[in-house]
């Protein structure tokens, strides 16, 4: 609660809707002690005095009134009649909404099917039916408008209560003999009460509105009584000739409503976990990029990373997803990228291309080489040009990364057209033939379907395809297999490995999985917390892996037939990237950690095209 | 699609049927007796009588009920007793002009709700942002109907551009251009709050859609961002704007209402509260029938449409 008030504060909108909102409210609360004169003594005598008249501040109506004090009265009306009609609404509609929640089954059917007839009204014509039955009144405005609000609340609330109706404490209310009156009064109700209060605190504005227009349209309030609506609804003959009678009240129904709807805002926001930790904020077209010097070029290949640092600014915290990573791939070769989730290995992916979601993403040093030229500073028309042309992309959970409302055929035709200029039915024949090239049967028909109609190996084989539409140099595949069962993996994979060697592509195999790797990839690089502990030729690694990390990530790996081998799951979870620990991030899980070891930096040593961060490793060469 | 929309049409028939009931059931909450309300307090007990038999009011209210939706399935609505004419025939003419009014006013605030929505989210937290966040924030806090009143102060009286108020001006005009000038203002009035929900609702949709892994896909594969935002983003987004645009076409024949008043446009919304201060009761009754029937029609083509527009809908 105390966060939530103070979130509430931090949000200035917000705080300035409170505070005029509480201002409307304590001058209408004084109204009676003010010394006004009477809101409707006439005096015809005096009509439409203009503002700022001496007695009169606000001026006076066509019947002489004192403005000020018919807009204070009328105020404390609309406000009254308002809030009414939102408890009112809120409590009819939270009862309905609570039992049909509740109960569910054939009254939670019957009660929703009315609230759906009553929802199919466009809500002013149930207001008119209502004042029409009932006469017009102020009463009979606020039954109206009321009763147009109850399906609304109804409908809200139980969502929610369904949801909490079949959690374990309700179940254990139930067994432990409590009456449905009580588990509703004593386990529901505490738990919606804070939908309730959002729910009125987003729609008190509306309802205010509602009131002053029903009263506008002289349905609600009835001379000599007036609220804000009844007032402008006066006023209107006298528009031309005295346009200050309509302006004071229209005036204030607009700051009422518009604080209300501030306040309101800023209740929602408040209580929104998403915009607190930033999740709601778009990424931009590439990642922000803040580095200081550009490293100069250290390793060769087609594609080459050095010193690459990608962080995460979060509010006051840094996360350091990537720290100091240097790579490279020469053309035919595939490199393995392997680390547990959490190592910055998808990362380090998506740096490449400035595809890191910005914000919060931010690269803060380092370089990434395409055929010499630097990827991160250039500017963003010359980026695009590269992406998915030259350098592209496979990803994992090929259901999200496909656009789930175009066919798949336009969707890989745009990966050609977005970089070449081709015809319609050129684009098509290259799209059957991408399709036929990752062997997918059918590929007429397969061009027309849409991602849902294919199944996960199917789709990510479009994936593929498409990362090879512009038949590229490099392709960084980030966990492409992970989604699919053993048998399309296995596809998948001598898929990827046949195109490497046809088309002498360099590609960048992102994975958690060493069996994946021993499979495809020439060389590998372990990574742990943001950087690289060790790097080298597969086979060598795979027979003896120098990082204890490494060591123990082989040991992960199931192995047909041989169940005598130890399987040991390293223990501990990988540090927060937010907070490193000084020296090796390995070593709080380390079995031969020594003091040494969380003294200071350890370099990445190579030694005879290895290279490894360890100062003790299981393994040196001779 | 052909068998979608039928199955839709078919679903709406209880709809329909629970309309009429419920308004049915409202009017029965009259109190006193309609044929004294038509013929004034000082009628003699014997009209009063003949009166009730004449409306069929001597029957109980189911068999009533039956004789009125039998009736309205025939287009025979009632007569309406203070206009002395057919209710149906009164309808239909004022629901005309209310859906020039209403029809334009939607068009205006789908496509500017729209517009704003995807530019608001386009430079989130930028000038624009900002500046459309808080124009929306006005444009649903002001009453549609003060500032019809607002406008009408200054492009009719002041600036004397625009017509105060009707359809049509009285002597002369009757063509397009009359009306289009005499449509401008009370569109766009009505228009604004409807415009500044759906820029809302459409900005929270394209942030949504925007962190989504296909719109890395597509930057990934080259396209460029004017398309990532208004190809694949407001695709994407258009699922969750389009039911909206279905509950805003409820409030923009909602807020018709207040602007047929203040701009004296001769609509269906004018002619129920002119009614109802009449109580005219057969004309609120069928003119709230046919306008809520109208609605739930309407829903349905917004269905037809979400379904072209999703292919995971199924058909």
């Amino acid at each position: 609660m105390r966060l939530f008030l103070k979130l509430l504060a931090r949000n200035r909108l917000a705080l300035a809707g409170a505070i005029v909102l509480s201002g409307v409210i304590l001058l209408v609360l004084l109204t009676p002690l003010l010394p006004l004169s009477a809101p409707n003594v006439t005096n015809t005598a005096d009509r439409f005095v203009r503002p700022f008249s001496p007695g009169h501040l606000l001026g006076t109506d066509h019947l002489g009134r004192d403005l000020l004090s018919r807009l204070l009265w009328g105020t404390r009306l609309s406000l009254a009649v308002g809030f009414s009609a939102a408890l009112i609404a809120a409590t009819i509609g939270a009862a309905i909404g609570i039992v049909a929640g509740y109960f569910g089954g054939r009254t939670d059917n019957l009660i929703m099917r009315g609230v759906d007839m009553l929802m199919a009204f466009p809500y002013i014509l149930l207001a008119l039916a209502i004042v029409a039955a009932l006469g017009p009144g102020l009463m009979n405005a606020l039954i109206a408008v009321a009763a147009v609000n109850v399906p609304f609340f109804a409908r809200n609330i139980r969502g929610i209560t369904v949801g909490i109706a079949h959690k374990e404490f309700v179940d254990a209310a139930k067994l432990s003999g409590m009456g449905h009156t009580r588990i509703i009064l004593s386990e529901i109700l505490p738990n919606v009460l804070p939908v309730i209060v959002i729910a009125m605190s987003t729609t008190v504005g509306w309802m205010i509105l509602e009131t002053a227009g029903l009263s506008f349209l002289g349905l609600g309030s009835q001379p000599p009584q007036a609220d804000l609506g009844s007032m402008l609804g006066e006023a209107r003959a006298a528009l031309i000739s005295a346009p200050h009678t309509s302006v004071v009240p229209g005036v204030m129904i607009l700051i009422i409503v518009m604080s209300i709807n501030l306040l309101g805002d800023g209740v929602r926001d408040a209580l929104d976990p998403r915009l607190r930790s930033g999740a709601l904020s778009r990424p931009m077209a590439a990642t922000l990029v803040d580095r200081a010097e550009v490293p100069e070029k250290r390793t060769d290949g087609i594609l080459s990373l050095d010193d690459l640092e990608t962080q995460f600014h979060v509010g006051d915290r840094i996360f350091r997803a990537v720290n100091g990573v240097s790579l490279s791939v020469v053309p035919g070769e595939c490199l393995g990228i392997i680390g547990e989730s959490g190592s910055g290995k998808s990362v380090t992916a998506l740096s490449v291309m400035g595809l890191v979601a910005s914000p919060p993403g931010v690269i803060t040093a380092g370089a990434v080489r395409y055929k010499g030229r630097d990827l991160i500073g250039m500017r963003y028309p010359a980026l695009r040009r590269l992406r998915g042309d030259r350098i592209a992309y496979i990803f994992q959970d090929p259901q999200a990364t496909l656009h789930p409302l175009y066919r798949v055929g336009d969707q890989l035709a745009e990966a050609i057209r977005c970089h070449h200029r081709i015809s319609k039915s050129e684009a098509h024949d290259r799209v059957l033939e991408l399709l036929k090239s990752v062997r997918i049967p059918n590929p007429e028909s397969r061009a027309r379907s849409f991602p849902h109609e294919m199944s996960g190996g199917m789709r990510q084989r479009v994936g593929i395809a498409m990362a090879l539409a512009n038949d590229p140099d490099v392709i960084i595949a980030d966990e492409p297999t992970t989604a699919l069962d053993v048998t399309v993996q296995a596809q998948i994979l001598s898929l990827l490995d046949d195109l490497r060697r046809d088309r002498g592509l360099a590609i960048i195999f992102i994975t958690h999985d060493f069996g994946v790797v021993a499979q495809l990839c020439d060389r590998v690089a372990v990574m742990y917390a943001g950087r690289i502990v060790e790097q080298g030729p597969t086979p060598e690694i795979l027979a003896n892996p120098a990082h204890p990390y490494t060591k123990r990530l082989i040991a992960c790996v199931p192995e047909l037939g041989g169940g005598r081998r130890e399987l040991a799951a390293i223990p501990g979870l990988p540090p927060s990237v937010d907070d490193l620990p000084p020296g090796c991030a390995f070593a709080p899980r380390c079995r031969k950690k020594q003091t040494s070891c969380e003294r200071g930096e350890i370099a990445l040593k190579p030694q005879n095209g290895r290279a490894v961060r360890c100062l003790y490793p299981e393994w040196r060469p001779s | 699609m052909g068998s979608y929309i039928l199955k839709r049409l078919f679903s709406a028939i209880p709809v329909l049927l629970g309309i009429t009931i419920i308004v049915f059931a409202i009017m029965a909450l009259i109190p006193g007796d309609p044929a004294t309300a038509i013929l004034g307090s000082y009628a003699t007990p014997e009209n009063v009588e003949k009166l009730n038999r004449d409306l069929g009011l001597d029957k109980p209210a189911v068999a009533r009920y039956f004789i009125w939706l039998g009736n309205m399935l025939t287009g025979d609505f009632g007569q309406s007793f203070a206009l002395n004419r057919p209710v149906i025939d009164e309808v239909l003419e004022r629901f005309n002009a209310t859906l020039v009014l209403a029809g334009t006013a939607f068009v205006l605030c789908c496509f500017l709700g729209i517009l704003a929505g995807v530019i608001s989210a386009s430079r989130q937290y930028g000038f624009a942002d900002k500046a459309i966040t808080f124009v929306v924030l006005l444009g649903i806090s002001i009453p549609s109907f003060f500032l019809g009143m607002m406008m009408i102060l200054l492009f009719a009286v002041n600036l004397r551009w625009l017509p105060v108020s009707g359809m049509y001006a009285i002597y002369g005009g009757g063509d397009l251009w009359d009306l289009l000038k005499h449509l401008v203002m009370p569109a766009a009035a009505l228009a604004v709050v409807a415009t500044g929900v759906i820029a809302r609702l459409s900005r929270s949709a394209m942030l949504e859609v925007l962190r989504q892994d296909f719109i890395r896909t597509a930057r990934a594969k080259g396209v460029s961002e004017r398309r990532v935002i208004w190809g694949h983003a407001l695709r994407a987004a258009m699922v969750s704007i389009i039911p909206v645009l279905g509950i805003q076409a409820g409030f923009v024949l909602s807020g018709a209402v207040y602007i047929e008043i203040v701009f004296q446009w001769p609509g269906v919304g004018r002619m129920l509260v002119d009614a109802i201060l009449k109580r005219d009761i057969l004309l609120v009754q069928g003119g709230v029938v046919f306008v809520a029937a109208c609605y739930v029609l309407f829903n349905i083509m917004v269905d037809v449409a979400q379904s072209l527009l999703d292919p995971r809908i199924k058909t």
